[in-house]
This record gives C-alpha cells, sequence and structure tokens, in this order.
C-alpha cells in the first residue's frame, strides 16, 4: 500500500512536470519570391523561441506590432508549419502527429481572434455557427450538439438563449460577437485557449468583461490561456506570466509580478515606460521611448536585435553576439548581456 | 423557405423585377404548355415535314389577328373532307356495278379578300376502270362554271388555282379571282355560299371515290404561316424551351464550375491555381463567335456541341478572375482562419465557408448572363447554324432573311420571334438588375 502511495505522489508530480505545450528553438519562416519563382528570402516572423506552458496557467505574450506574437500564435495552432524546431503537446512532438492526432489536438485549442465580425461567417446563424465544429468533429448526435450549444452559451452569458440561436452575427454587439467567439472557442471543451488581442476592438467598458469571462473559464476548466496582445493595462490583471517578444524572439520571460516590479530588458523597460495610464499628471511628463524603427525581419540585424535602438548598448558585444538566457531569481530570465554577472546561464 | 419569402418581398419593391418575373413566368408556362403540346419528337417531324405535312396549310399567310387591324376581312383557310364529314357525298346506284358518287362542297364565304389558292385532292378506290369526275363551281347568284373533268388516278390532285384553262372562262381572272369575283367589279369578293359540286362516276362496285378540298385562306392561326407552309407558331412555341434552357443551363452551369474552379485554385494554390491562371490566360483571348462558326462549319451544329463549346469558354473566361479575386479576399478573413483552427477540412471550408460568401454575388450574376446566351444561340441560328432539327427563334429569323421576308412584307415573320427574344433578354436583365441591388446594397444609391 505505501508504494502504491508513493507512486500516486510521484505520478501527480510528473505530470505536474510536463508542460502542456513545449516549443524548443521554434522557428516559422515565410518564403518571399519573386515573378512567382524564384526565391527572394524569408521574412522570419518567428526565430527561435523557447517556452513551456503548464496546465491551468495563463501567459501573456507582449511587444509591439509585427514582432511575431501573431506568427506565434498561428505556429501553435497548426496554421503554419514550423519552418524549424520542435512544438511538444502533452509531450508528443506535433511533428509525428497523425491526422487523428491532429485532429484531436485541434479540438483541444480554442482560438479567440482580434476582430470578433470578421472571426464569425457573416452568413450563418448562431447555431450553425456553433454547430460547426461539433459536426466536424464527430458529434453526430442531434440532442447532444443542442445541450452542448445550450450550456457554452450559458457559460458566456448570452441568454436569453433561444433568442441569440437564429440570430445573425452582424445582429449582435461588438461584446456579444466576441462572448460569441469565445463560446465557439471553448464548444469543444479545450485544454488551451490562444487569445489574439481579444479585446484591442472593443470598447473600453466591454473590454473588462470579456477579460473577466476569460478569467472564469480559466478557472473554471483549468485552461492554459494564451493572451497575446500589445496592451500592457490589461496584462497584469489577467496572467501569472509575461513573455516579451522583440524581433521574432521572446526577449524576457518573467511571472507578472516580477516583471512588473522590475522589468530587466531594455526594451520591455521601453514598452512599460510608453503605457499610459489615466493621471493627469502624465500630461506634463515627457516619456523617453527608444528611436529607431522595428527591426527588419527578412534581415534582422547581427547580435541582439535590439542594440540598434538600445540605449545601453555595450559596443563590440551587443551588436556581435547573440544573447543567451541569464536567468535571474527564481522567476524570471531575460536575453540580454546587460546581465551576464548576475545571472546564470 | 423563409429566404426565398423574404426574397420575393424585397423583389416587390422593384416594380421593373416584378414585370421580368411576370415575363420569365410566362415564358416558363409557354415553354411547358410547347412541351407537353407538341413533344420533342413530333416538334422535330413537324419542322422537317416539308409538303406533305402541311399540305392543308397556306403559304405565307399572315396570322389571323391581322383581320382586327383591317376593314377588309381576308379569309382563313377552308378544308372540307369527305373521309371526315360523309354526308357530303351522296351515292346513287345505276346498275350494273356503276354508282354516281356526288360531293357537294358548301361554303358561307364572308371575306372581303380573295382566297389564296384553291386544291382539290382525290383518293380513289378501284382495280382496273378508273372513276370519271366532273367539277363544277356554282357562285351565290346562281351563275354555273364548268371547270374540269377528268379520269382519277389513285391520288389526284386539282390544283384549282394552277388551272390554265380556266382564266378564259373566268374574263381572264386568276381562278382565285375569277371564281370569287363579283361580275359588276372584279376586284370585288361577292359574298355568299358557294358550291364546288363533283359529280363522280364509278364504275365498280367496289369503286369509291374520297375528294378534300382546301381553300388556302391569306390568315392564319396566332402566328401566320411560313414559304414552306409551316405554322409558325409551331417555332415560336418551341423556341421557349430551347431559348431557356440554352439561356438557364449554360449560365448556370457556368456560373457554378467557374465558382468551384476559382475556389479550388484560391484555396489549394499552388500548381492547381497556376493551370488554372494559364488556361483562363489563353482562353480569354480565344474570339468565341468565330470558334463557334468553325465548330458549325466544318464539326456539328448540334445545339448540344456548340452550347456546349460555349460553356466550356465561358467557365475559364473573365468570370474566373473576377471570383478569384473575391476569394483570395475571403481566405484571409478571420473565420476561416478560425474553421481551420477547429479542423475543417479543405472540402468543407471551399463549399461551406468562401463559396457561400460569394453567392450574392453570383446571383444576379447569372440572371443577368441568361439573356446573353439566348441571343448567343439566335446569333448562330441567323447565320444559319442553328440546329438543324430544332425549330427556334433564330432559325425563323434566318428563314425570314433568306426569303426576304421584309422585302415582301411578311414582316410578322420576323416580329414574332424577335419579339419574344427581346421580351426575354429584357425579363431576365431586369429581374438580375433588381437581385443586383439586393444582393449588393450599395448600389442603391446609384
Amino acid at each position: 500500500m505505501p508504494d502504491l502511495a508513493v507512486d500516486m505522489r510521484e505520478t501527480l508530480q510528473n505530470a505536474e512536470r510536463v508542460p502542456v505545450l513545449k516549443a524548443v528553438d521554434l522557428h516559422t519562416w515565410f518564403e518571399i519570391r519573386k515573378f512567382g519563382f524564384f526565391k527572394a528570402g524569408d521574412v522570419r516572423a518567428l526565430d527561435g523561441v523557447d517556452f513551456e506552458l503548464y496546465q491551468g496557467e495563463t501567459v501573456s505574450i507582449v511587444g509591439e506590432s509585427g514582432c511575431g506574437k501573431s506568427t506565434l500564435a498561428r505556429t501553435i495552432l497548426g496554421l503554419h508549419r514550423p519552418t524549424k524546431g520542435k512544438l511538444f503537446f502533452n509531450g508528443k512532438d506535433m511533428a509525428e502527429f497523425t491526422k487523428e492526432d491532429m485532429k484531436a489536438y485541434r479540438a483541444s485549442v480554442g482560438y479567440i481572434q482580434q476582430d470578433p465580425y470578421g472571426a464569425l461567417p457573416p452568413f450563418m446563424t448562431v447555431k450553425k455557427i456553433l454547430e460547426e465544429p461539433l459536426l466536424i468533429n464527430g458529434v453526430t448526435d442531434k440532442n447532444e450538439r443542442q445541450k452542448r450549444i445550450q450550456s457554452v452559451l450559458e457559460e458566456v452569458k448570452l441568454s436569453p438563449i433561444e433568442d441569440f440561436l437564429p440570430k445573425f452575427p452582424h445582429m449582435l454587439s461588438g461584446g456579444q460577437q466576441q462572448r460569441l467567439v469565445i463560446a465557439r472557442a471553448m464548444i469543444l471543451q479545450p485544454k488551451m485557449l490562444v487569445a489574439d488581442e481579444p479585446v484591442s476592438m472593443l470598447d473600453a467598458s466591454v473590454r473588462v468583461e470579456i477579460l473577466q469571462l476569460l478569467r472564469s473559464l480559466q478557472e473554471k476548466h483549468n485552461l492554459v490561456i494564451i493572451y497575446i496582445t500589445h496592451d500592457l493595462s490589461t496584462v497584469r490583471y489577467f496572467s501569472e506570466r509575461i513573455f516579451t517578444m522583440y524581433g521574432a524572439r521572446i526577449v524576457e520571460k518573467a511571472a507578472t509580478a516580477s516583471l512588473l516590479a522590475n522589468p530587466l530588458h531594455p526594451y520591455t523597460q521601453a514598452l512599460f515606460k510608453a503605457t499610459s495610464d489615466p493621471d493627469a499628471a502624465n500630461l506634463k511628463t515627457f516619456k523617453e521611448v527608444p528611436t529607431g524603427e522595428p527591426p527588419s525581419l527578412m534581415n534582422p540585424p547581427k547580435g541582439c536585435r535590439f542594440h540598434p535602438r538600445c540605449a545601453k548598448i555595450i559596443k563590440g558585444k551587443c551588436d556581435r553576439f547573440e544573447p543567451p538566457e541569464f536567468h535571474i531569481g527564481d522567476d524570471q530570465s531575460v536575453f540580454c548581456w546587460l546581465y551576464e554577472d548576475q545571472g546564470k546561464q | 423557405m423563409r429566404a426565398i419569402r423574404n426574397l420575393l418581398n424585397q423583389i416587390k419593391a422593384y416594380p421593373s423585377a416584378v414585370v421580368g418575373l411576370c415575363i420569365i413566368a410566362f415564358m416558363i408556362t409557354l415553354s411547358i404548355y410547347a412541351v407537353i403540346k407538341i413533344p420533342y419528337r413530333e416538334a422535330v417531324r413537324l419542322w422537317k415535314g416539308g409538303e406533305n405535312v402541311w399540305i392543308e396549310y397556306p403559304r405565307n399567310a399572315r396570322p389571323e389577328w391581322f383581320n382586327l387591324f383591317y376593314k377588309e376581312k381576308q379569309p382563313v383557310t377552308i378544308v372540307m373532307k369527305t373521309t371526315e364529314t360523309p354526308e357530303l357525298k351522296t351515292v346513287t346506284d345505276l346498275g350494273n356495278g356503276i354508282a354516281a358518287q356526288d360531293i357537294v362542297f358548301e361554303f358561307d364565304y364572308q371575306y372581303d379578300g380573295f382566297p389564296a389558292e384553291l386544291s382539290l385532292f382525290f383518293t380513289s378506290k378501284f382495280t382496273t376502270a378508273r372513276p370519271n369526275v366532273e367539277i363544277k363551281w356554282i357562285t351565290p347568284d346562281g351563275r354555273e362554271i364548268n371547270m374540269q373533268s377528268m379520269s382519277l388516278r389513285p391520288s389526284e390532285a386539282y390544283r384549282i388555282s394552277q388551272d390554265t384553262r380556266l382564266p378564259r372562262r373566268l374574263n381572264g381572272l386568276q381562278p382565285e379571282k375569277g371564281l370569287f369575283a363579283d361580275p359588276a367589279n372584279p376586284n370585288k369578293v361577292l359574298k355568299g355560299t358557294y358550291q364546288l359540286v363533283v359529280s363522280g362516276l364509278v364504275f365498280e362496285p367496289e369503286a369509291n371515290i374520297e375528294a378534300t378540298f382546301v381553300l388556302y385562306g391569306k390568315v392564319h392561326g396566332i402566328a401566320g404561316t411560313d414559304h414552306l407552309r409551316r405554322d409558325i407558331s409551331v417555332a415560336l412555341l418551341w423556341g421557349a424551351p430551347v431559348a431557356l434552357s440554352v439561356g438557364l443551363v449554360v449560365a448556370v452551369g457556368t456560373s457554378l464550375t467557374t465558382m468551384c474552379l476559382a475556389a479550388c485554385a484560391v484555396w489549394f494554390g499552388g500548381w492547381i491555381d497556376w493551370i488554372i491562371r494559364r488556361i483562363n490566360e489563353i482562353v480569354m483571348i480565344l474570339p468565341l463567335l468565330p470558334i463557334l462558326i468553325m465548330i458549325g462549319l466544318f464539326y456539328s451544329r448540334s445545339i448540344i456541341v456548340m452550347m456546349g463549346c460555349t460553356a466550356l469558354l465561358g467557365i475559364f473566361g473573365s468570370g474566373i478572375l473576377s471570383y478569384r479575386s473575391m476569394f483570395l479576399q475571403t481566405k484571409t478573413s478571420g473565420y476561416i482562419e478560425a474553421a481551420r483552427a477547429y479542423g475543417a477540412s479543405n472540402f468543407r471550408i471551399i463549399f461551406r465557408y468562401l463559396i457561400p460568401k460569394v453567392i450574392p454575388v453570383l446571383i444576379p450574376g447569372f440572371v443577368t448572363q441568361v439573356p446573353s446566351y439566348v441571343f448567343l444561340e439566335a446569333t448562330l441560328a441567323v447565320l444559319g447554324l442553328g440546329d438543324k432539327d430544332l425549330p427556334t427563334w433564330g432559325k425563323l429569323l434566318n428563314d425570314a432573311y433568306s426569303e426576304g421576308a421584309l422585302l415582301t412584307g411578311h414582316f410578322y415573320w420576323v416580329v414574332e420571334p424577335a419579339v419574344l427574344l427581346v421580351l426575354t433578354g429584357f425579363g431576365f436583365a431586369m429581374v438580375g438588375f433588381a437581385l443586383d441591388r439586393i444582393f449588393n446594397p450599395r448600389l442603391r444609391g446609384l
């Protein structure tokens, strides 16, 4: 008997240790062609990304436009095939997935998009929209479908349900549309949600409601949520960990509290400085924002990708060698030469 | 069902579309009526029939309703047959196997115009001795005119109008005129009851004479007749189903196929897209009409071959480009991405997500395309490349043109099919434009 208890504990610990999603050196490149035939180069939208996500965790990915956030989301969703590197889902390599595995994987990952109206087929009713994922994933029983549609609409608080079922997306408000998108993402009872800027197109008044809804869903179903945003004011209320991306790479990974208290990477610092708070005092302060432009992803800068804009550049190092990951404390790591002495590789 | 009712409600707001729908409904009824009344084989037989089928019909007669507009009423065709009305014939046995068979064709002639022709057809039964007939004409004022006496072969036709000896007895007038003319005024018809008396003698007990008298009128039916005595209404009737089916099948077929091809090209991209675009580029520079003319001249004039060819060229025509651009736009939309994310198959995405988005543009498109194919078929027929068997509107126009209908005053021969063609085009165009406005609200302001 005691052996069994030990076994149980071990398996539980192991289960905790196996990440739901693990990315190893993930690259997604898009080919640019000349005259439709000749290769002119690649856009390196994702250029070497590593991370691990555990059950029940919410991770925010922040960064400016064009830094590869959405490409990361789509690569995770299986919409883009990684050019190089590996993705592991529950410890299984996605490159070795069979067709059935892929289907099961797609059913266990929900997708919430930025533009709720664009994300809903305009010619389908609410009922049809919610039925489609069920039909595709082999829920043939009509009553079963009906039941699941009912329960998912209740969960996203679109009620009275009967009123909504025959409506078309354009008859719903922005907030209702986004709730419908969330309902569609939830209807297959996924383990993971990828939310690509889910509130950026919504009114400020609706944003909080939608984020609270996501939060409650996450707590109820113990979901992994990947929350992609460029709006730093929302991340602090929402996520346990934050990844900062710059130039197709993750530059800093940290627990939310640590990052907010002490952002390490010069880019993260700049990003936080640029966040506006509704404070009258801000009117008179001048914000220091890094000059220059986001790097070209076709021909990224050598060394650290941020070095052309970085104020704390170490000449001869930052512009020549790519910084490795330095771990600072228990829950923070940064890709920056400034922390070579403090951190362990 | 509800969608259709909705659509009809919206169409009501456009009076032109209501008119268009009525025209289309009329054409469809006409087609159904035509196909039921004159089955396909019968239509082909009638139209190819030649003189024997149409022997009791006048040549180049105007439609009957012309009489409504003229003070001088023209005669309609009168046909009298002893086989159908045996009362016309009285048989008196004269003994020795000889019998007198007297046939009296009596008719009331109240028209202002002279008939076009007069003919008398005999069929007789005998073994050796030919029956003998004497033919006499009795006018309403009691004049008796001896016309002919002849011995009969089994089948004999006496074309009264072509009898060269008769005019001498009729003051030099042509028989069809002289027999009916008022003696006081030879240009006027003497109205009243005329009799054509055929006194026949048969010399065998079993022998028999049957006769048919045809007075060819100058007006006939609702559409008139052509140079081969054919009733134009047959072709007018049968033109409707041919035109509608050609227009609808080709328009719907090409639009749907084009759309599916464009959707596949856009969705799969790569070499499929490449091939479809190259074919489209080649087809775009091929001239349709010259190709059809060459096919008609050298291969086949069958309507199926011709329209099949049109459809084939239409499928890869310019439509594929506009659909392609619409699909390219739709392909990147969020809901397609979402569908991929929850595992929809390629097939499902093309038919459930891509195509439904474009359907609203497609429907008005093919409705307005219908007349262009109807006119194309007519154009080919006018150029003499119409289907060999089928009577169509285009072939009527072709016949009218080659017989110089407009120069000889048979304008109805041109006007009737032309009106039907224009009407069809008009109906579909009006419905199409209204649908375009309903489906594409941005056009409403225009």
